[in-house]
Parts: C-alpha cells; structure tokens; sequence
C-alpha cells in the first residue's frame, strides 16, 4: 500500500505526519520526493549507504554536420536552443529531454550528453527502507529526481510518501500511483485556502484521501466545517503544544518520545488500510 | 526601481505574513505575489482585481482517434510517458514538447493551447498588486512567474513606484529560481528548527549560485533559542545579516482571521520587530 502525504500549504507538519506514520509502522519504504528541500532523514536518520545520479539527455550538436538550419531551435518548445549564424547555442537548463531537437534534425547532427542535475541516496534505519531525492542547487528541474526516486517503490511493502509543497508538476509526480493520500493543514485561512487546492488534485487524481489537523487549537474552526461538508474523513489531530514544536525543532519524532502517539499513528495507518480495503 | 522577494527554502516559515506586514509599512511599493502554487497573499491584502489575462503555459496534445491508426510512434518517442498503450493522453504527464505531433503520420495529433491560469493586476488598501492563479495540475509555474513579475514591472512603471516586494514560493527549483533571477536582495525568512536550517543553507547557496545579495530573518526565534543562536553563528561566519529575530505570537494567526495584516491588527513585541526590520531592508535597498 502506498500512502502519500501532501498539503498545498508549505511547513504545515507533512514530514512530522509521514515520519510518525512510517515509525509507528515500523517495516515500511519511506520516500521523501521533496527533493527541493528533503527534511525527514532529520528525523529518520537513516544512514545513507548508496548514492546514484539523476540526470538527463542534452542535444550536443556537431558542427561538422549542423548546417544551421534552425529547425531544432524553431521546434524547440521550451526555448533551449538557439541558432546564431554559423553557431548553435544549447541551454541545458531549459531543456526538458524530450528528444524533439534529434528528431527534427535533417542532417543527424544531434547525439546527447548525460547531465547530472541531481542524486539519490538509499539508507536503512532499522527496519525502514530510506530513499530521499537531492535537487542540484541551481537546477530548475525537480520532476526527473521524483521520477527516479519513484522508481524505487515496492508495491509489496507499505510505503510512504513525503510530498513537496504546492499543487503542480512535481506534487503530481509524487502523488500519483498511491492508494491513499493524507492532506496536512492547519486551522488558519492559509491553510484552509491552500487544503482546497490540494484537494483539488487528489480528486483529479481519483485518489482517496483524509486530513490531518496539526497545530489544533490556534486559529478557528472552518477547516473543521469544510471537511465535515465536503464529507472528508479528519484522520488526526495534533495539538499546538510547545512540547511538540520543540521536539520537531531538535529532530526529535514525536513517537519516539511518547507511547500515547505511537499508538495514535498506527490508528490513523489502520483506519486507512480498512479504508483502501473497501 | 529595486526589487525585494521573500523566500524560504522551506515553506510555512512566515513569508506572506511578513510580506503582508511590509506592504503595509510601505506606501511606495508594488507587491507581487509569485507562490502561483498556493497563493495567500490575496487572503490578507483583499485585492480588488482590475485587469484579468489567461495564463497558457506549455501548449498540450490533442489526439483524434478517428484518424489514428494505432502505429504507436507516439507512444514509442513521448519521453514523459504521456501517451499510454492505447494511446491515450495523460494530461497530467503532457509537458508540451510537440514531439508526438511531428512524428505522427496522419495528422492525428496536434498541439493546442491549454488554459493553465489567470494573472491578475490588482487594487489594495496598500497599493497595486500582481498576482495569479494557477490551475490544479497544471505546469509552467515558473513561466507564470515570469508574467506576474512583469505586470508588476509594469504597474511599478505606470503608478510611479520604486519597489517591488515580492512574496516568494517555497523550495529551490523552477518557481524559486524565476522570482529571484534580476531582484536587488532576497530576504530569507527562516525559522530555528534542524528542518529549516537546513533549508536555510540549500536557499543561500541557491541566491549565491545567481549571485543575489541574501539576508535573513529568524521568525519565532524563542521556539529554540540554540538553534537560534546556530542560525545566527551560521550567517555571521558566513558574511550574511540577521536583519530581523520575530518572537513566536499566536497574533499572526489572529491578524490572519481578521484578513489583516499584523501590523494593522496589533502593536505588540513582534509588530515593532518588524517595523526596525524593514528600516533596516530599506536602507540596504537604497545602498
């Protein structure tokens, strides 16, 4: 079962759900495709044991065959190559590897050169299998490091997602394929605009979902109503205890230092493996 | 004209907050919300929207089945597995290539605009804004960027103002990069958590790797007063000033409700430290 954790929302308690969640369960594969900023090995703290690149295809063109035509660059949807006379100038950056430029090309000019634009690292902490995706600092790109990471999902273990903030590319990359996906918000305006958001996608995306309330008892009650009209199951949730925010300041998951959550997270992973059940 | 954006690396930090509070300091600004994601400036600013412009990111496939004869070539060469077998699109997968189109070989495909947002040019009680919406799952966010920021270029050139403060989104990538690409300063806005720090120094490399002048703002810094102190040990080994530490106050969230922004809402310890904080941006903006 594949169980992915957004919010639409950024810093609304994602990595402190699915790190709990994934503790609590105890064998689980855990993949953080926030590859922009990854944070849950903070609280994993998986000692990272392999290390792969991630990287794409880049037209390298040959000058001795280009006769500079220009029909890569006219074909070029995303602006990554330009054709000056006698010189054909690439953007690796603006490229999104998607081989137009070869094809187009008359005189086969066009071969391609591998670009690292990021990595992923692979550790076990105990019986959690780690995966985290790294953006390269600078790169524009972080859809081909989820994909990657994504790969590494095995359907026969349960497995949870840590997902970006926001609602487009790399949010879908990382939800679809789950079974079920938990939505983090927090009971303030912001938060209850940017959970409709996120709602949105997870029902474009067919996938079935509930919330979880973190920070309860700050703001007011309309993230409450909301789910309640729209019939959104209210999984958990978190109350704002100094306690809490200290812990998760340190690194320190809230299941490792009371009984009372780890219990209240595997609740929350058995009431949603009934209801991907049915 | 100089040009100020709010980021964070990592996001919930308190960037439109504190945006929302500088907007409301400063008469002279045009304020531009880029987290086209998942915007909430315009839940504190209540713009009045006065001009509303389609957004069409990258264009999108469109097959006619009752031409397709079913060869897969589309299939074989789409690199971001937006056709399956049965050669049907995945909309969500389609990122505009036009690849299919060309290699189609009876017309089947062709590559239409996809309405992926609005951008809006706006009134507030603080003055001209530019903000957008993006649609649910759609791509290009950093392209919409691109036209926010212009428009308020634009509004800036038109109303006679000479800042730009920017609300930024969250992360390092694409969106990130086109808010920052060409502003005067960035302003990072961090909080004393091992996440955020760890953030913090992803973000700074980032402003350094376009070689954008970065300070920062610690924003809750007495939820851990260490870790505060790290972040600040951090900067100044590392030549960068702490222009602003904000207490943690459930004012934020208050002010929020009431659609205002903190500075309007409450006169408090942390109003007055953001009112030096912006003294002081000020004056390295006027450097």
């Amino acid at each position: 079962m594949i169980i992915s954790i957004a919010s639409g929302k950024g810093g609304t308690g994602k990595t402190t759900v699915s790190t709990n969640l994934a503790l609590s369960i105890g064998k689980a594969q855990f993949i953080d495709c926030d590859v922009e900023e990854p944070n849950a090995n903070i609280f994993i703290k998986a000692k990272i044991k392999e290390r792969e690149d991630v990287s794409v295809n880049i037209p390298k063109i040959d000058e001795n065959k280009c006769d500079y035509c220009g029909k890569c660059s006219k074909f070029c949807a995303y602006n990554a190559l330009a054709v000056v006379p006698s010189k054909i100038l690439v953007f690796p950056e603006l490229c999104h590897s998607c081989g137009g430029c070869g094809i187009v090309c008359p005189k086969d000019a066009v071969s391609w050169n591998k670009r690292v634009i990021g990595r992923i690292e692979y550790g076990p902490a105990k019986d959690i299998n780690f995966y985290h995706g790294l953006l390269n600092v600078g790169e524009m790109q972080a859809v081909p490091v989820i994909k990657s990471l994504k790969k590494k999902v095995n359907k026969n273990m349960n497995v949870i997602v840590d997902v970006p903030p926001g609602t487009s590319c790399p949010v879908i990359e990382s939800i679809s394929g789950s079974d079920y996906c938990i939505l983090v918000t927090e009971p303030t305006p912001f938060g209850l605009h940017d959970l409709k958001l996120a709602v949105e996608v997870v029902r474009h995306l067919y996938i079935p979902f509930g919330v979880i309330i973190n920070r309860e008892g700050i703001g007011d009650n309309r993230v409450e109503f909301y789910c309640k009209r729209e019939n959104i199951p209210i999984l958990l949730k978190i109350p704002e205890r100094k306690k809490i925010a200290n812990l998760y300041s340190k690194g320190i998951a809230l299941v490792n230092e009371s009984h009372e959550w780890h219990e209240m997270f595997g609740l929350v992973f058995n009431r949603i493996k009934e209801e991907v059940k049915t | 004209m100089k040009q100020l954006c709010v980021i964070s690396g990592k996001g919930g930090t308190g960037k439109t907050s504190i945006t929302a509070a500088f907007a409301s300091l400063e008469k002279n600004a045009v304020l531009a919300d880029c987290d086209v994601d998942a915007a909430d400036l315009h839940l504190i600013l209540k713009p009045y929207v006065k001009k509303t412009t389609g957004f069409h990111g990258l264009k999108i496939a469109d097959i006619d089945k009752n031409k397709c004869i079913d060869c897969k070539k589309c299939y074989e060469s789409c690199k971001f597995d937006a056709i399956d077998e049965e050669i049907n699109l995945i909309r969500e997968s389609c990122e505009g290539c036009g690849v299919c189109e060309y290699v189609c070989p009876v017309d089947a495909i062709s590559m239409v605009d996809r309405d992926s947002g609005f951008a809006y040019i706006s009134d507030t009680r603080f003055g001209p804004m530019a903000h957008a919406m993006l649609k649910t799952a759609e791509e290009a966010s950093g392209k919409l960027v691109t036209v926010v920021r212009n428009n308020a270029k634009e509004l800036a050139e038109e109303k006679k103002k000479d800042l730009i403060i920017i609300d930024g989104p969250p992360g390092i990538g694409c969106p990130v990069i086109a808010s920052i690409t060409g502003v005067d300063l960035v302003l990072i806005v961090t909080e004393p958590t091992l996440s955020a720090i760890h953030d913090l120094e992803r973000i700074l490399d980032v402003s350094k790797h376009f070689d954008i002048p970065a300070i920062v703002c610690i924003n809750k810094y007495d939820v851990n007063v260490d870790n505060a102190n790290k972040i600040e040990n951090y900067c100044e080994n590392n030549n960068i000033d702490v222009v602003g530490k904000l207490p943690y106050d459930t004012i934020v969230t208050d002010a929020m409700i009431h659609e205002q922004s903190v500075i309007e809402f409450s006169d408090g310890d942390l109003a007055d430290g953001i009112i030096k904080m912006w003294d002081k941006i000020k004056e390295k903006l006027i450097v």
